[in-house]
């Protein structure tokens, strides 16, 4: 069997497993179990990590905006999923908002309950992509012509800004201002999450090993020389910005959904730090890093390490030490231990075929002691 | 024929090119020798698009290329290799190959052009997995040449070529100049290395401090007293 057949077959029984594990999670959990809960954040997480991945790690232009975008996701997705019946209670400060028609519902008008409202939500969610990518668009026309960390400085600013501006009481009639938006639709089990976000993670793959990833490479390598090769700079860092907010911004309506009321409070620059702290650990440059660090962090911090906040961790019990933020003391130390002796990140720049190609020299030695 | 005429440079205040006309007529290993800073590297990142004119013309078989985007120009056939090698380091050799054909769109060609350069350059073949990076500085030129004539250039241009290399790798790296123009690509080569340059080209033009002062076959400078005395050393007897 040559390697490409080998690589396909993983590939496909990796994803098969995962898809066999989330319906079998479902089956077996009730959705507000905190395995589904887990399993759907860190495919949330994921998402957005791989669109970062895109531009810090593919392009190599650093970022810090992905809270923002995930926040104009977000927005969008509650604004115009939100039942009309229930506008009232939710805008209850805003004699019901200014936005009176629900996407999801329309749809469930036109084509039935469960098919028209699974297409009304995800249209939604691409239409949060959509105004994310457009915002992208327009502030990477300006911030696109800074470099390294002066981009991540106005990128930082900007998602700081918008979180502040959504909360603007004169934008409530939209926004609801600094109040919670709630009672939109959501996809109730884990298997919906792992489809929709294995799809799009799926488009970034593709692109990735496009001409236009290796464009994208070739600028984060050496500028002049991708010029020089007839790349258009301008052009192509904008497409991945643009490219990349547009997956954020899916990343935060599907982050909305699962927390199931969303505030422009939650999407602070933290959040853009622990899924750099993702993309960093998973190895930058590599998807499949991106991907697992995601539910490895997520079970770790969401779940596995719980205990060490609440008095018992593994049988131990120790409430004197085991008290609240010991769990994110333990978690810095492994980060620390992870960077130590990865320093490429978990899988560097690795992706998941790459994992059955022999190191050439080792596979020469074989050919040769045959 | 690739005509410069009359071409003013600048950087902010300082005139880097002032007037300068050059010749590289097709088929032909034309090579431009100067000191540091005598506009050398401006001269070649003007013609591919790089830097602004300010004034003058630079026509490729009577089409202008002054105000043309750098993509355009190299559609036209008139491609370079950068200073320094700048391979993508954390690419593979192969792709490394695959973005110089960048702006081409017939994959045949390209499959085929990969096989010309592997001929041209047997070490690359054996590389061709390798991250360009880890190459020693004698195969990184050698693949920056390779990648710059993925996209089937017309001309050539190299901007020092041996910088930074090994006397015996320097020489490697002429006779590959010399396969390529025999393969019908014409060469512009930027040198410091004048000896080597001027044993090597066709053409000869020197520039000094942004004006061409002497210009002949390569073989009449090698034998030319004063650029001898400033550029060969001369022997003391």
């Amino acid at each position: 069997m040559n390697l490409k057949k080998k690589q396909t077959i993983l590939v496909a029984s990796v994803l098969l497993i995962v898809l066999i594990g989330a319906i079998a999670l479902d089956a077996a959990f009730p959705s507000y179990h905190i395995v589904i809960k887990v399993v759907k954040k860190a495919a949330v997480y994921s998402l957005v990590a791989v669109s970062m991945n895109l531009l810090n790690g593919f392009t190599g232009l650093f970022s810090l905006g992905q809270a923002g975008f995930m926040l104009l996701g977000a927005y969008t997705y509650a604004i115009l999923s939100i039942p009309v019946s229930l506008r009232a209670t939710v805008y209850q400060y805003f004699d019901g908002g200014l936005v009176q028609f629900s996407i999801p519902e329309f749809f469930s008008g036109l084509m039935g309950e469960s098919v028209g409202g699974t297409v009304g939500m995800l249209l939604t969610l691409i239409l949060g992509g959509l105004v994310a990518a457009l915002l992208a668009f327009l502030i990477g026309l300006p911030v696109l012509r800074l470099k390294s960390d002066y981009l991540a400085i106005a990128t930082l600013g900007f998602a700081e800004i918008l979180r502040a501006f959504v909360q603007w009481d004169k934008l409530g009639p939209l926004t609801n201002s600094s109040n919670l938006l709630k009672s939109y639709p959501e996809f109730k089990t884990a298997t919906a999450y792992v489809i929709i976000i294995g799809l799009f993670v799926a488009v970034i793959v593709l692109l990735v090993n496009s001409t236009y990833g290796r464009a994208f490479m070739a600028i984060r390598d050496d500028e002049v020389a991708a010029q020089a090769m007839g790349i258009n700079l301008a052009k192509h860092k904008r497409m991945a910005f643009v490219i990349s907010s547009f997956f954020a911004g899916i990343g935060g309506g599907m982050l909305a959904m699962y927390m199931g009321a969303v505030q422009a409070l939650s999407f602070r620059s933290s959040m853009t730090y622990e899924i750099l702290l993702i993309v960093v650990i998973g190895g930058i440059g590599s998807i499949t890093g991106s991907v697992l660090t995601s539910f490895v962090y997520v079970a770790g911090v969401e779940w596995l390490l719980r205990g060490l906040d609440s008095g018992e961790f593994m049988g131990i019990v120790a409430p004197g030490i085991f008290k609240n933020g010991f769990r994110m003391a333990v978690v810095s130390v492994l980060i620390m231990v992870v960077v130590l002796f990865f320093r490429k990140g978990i899988m560097g720049d690795k992706e998941l075929p790459d994992l059955l190609k022999k190191r050439p020299r080792k596979a020469k030695k074989k050919e040769a002691a045959k | 024929m690739l005509k410069i005429k009359d071409l003013h440079v600048s950087y902010g205040g300082i005139r880097a090119l002032r007037g300068v006309d050059l010749e590289v007529p097709d088929g032909k290993i034309v090579t431009l020798i100067g000191a540091n800073g005598a506009g050398k590297s401006t001269l070649l990142r003007t013609i591919s698009g790089l830097v602004k004119a300010d004034s003058g013309s630079i026509t490729y078989n009577d089409e202008e290329l002054l105000g043309k985007p750098i993509n355009k120009i190299l559609e036209l056939g008139v491609a370079q290799v950068p200073e320094g090698r700048r391979v993508f380091a954390d690419m593979t050799v192969l792709e490394n190959l695959k973005i110089g054909a960048y702006l081409r769109k017939d994959k045949a060609g390209v499959e085929k052009d990969i096989q010309w350069v592997y001929h041209l350059f047997p070490r690359l073949e054996e590389r061709s997995w390798q991250m360009a990076g880890t190459l020693s500085g004698g195969e990184q030129q050698m693949l920056a040449v390779g990648r710059a004539l993925m996209s089937r250039p017309k001309v050539l241009m190299m901007d020092e070529p041996s910088l930074g290399l090994a006397p015996i790798v320097v020489q490697e790296i002429f006779e590959i100049i010399r396969t390529i123009n025999k393969e019908g690509v014409t060469v512009l080569l930027i040198e410091q290395n004048a000896n080597m340059a001027l044993k090597t080209a066709d053409l000869a033009y020197v520039l000094e401090t942004g004006v061409i002062t002497k210009t002949g076959t390569g073989a009449e400078l090698l034998v030319d007293e004063s650029i001898k005395e400033a550029y060969l050393g001369k022997k003391k007897k």
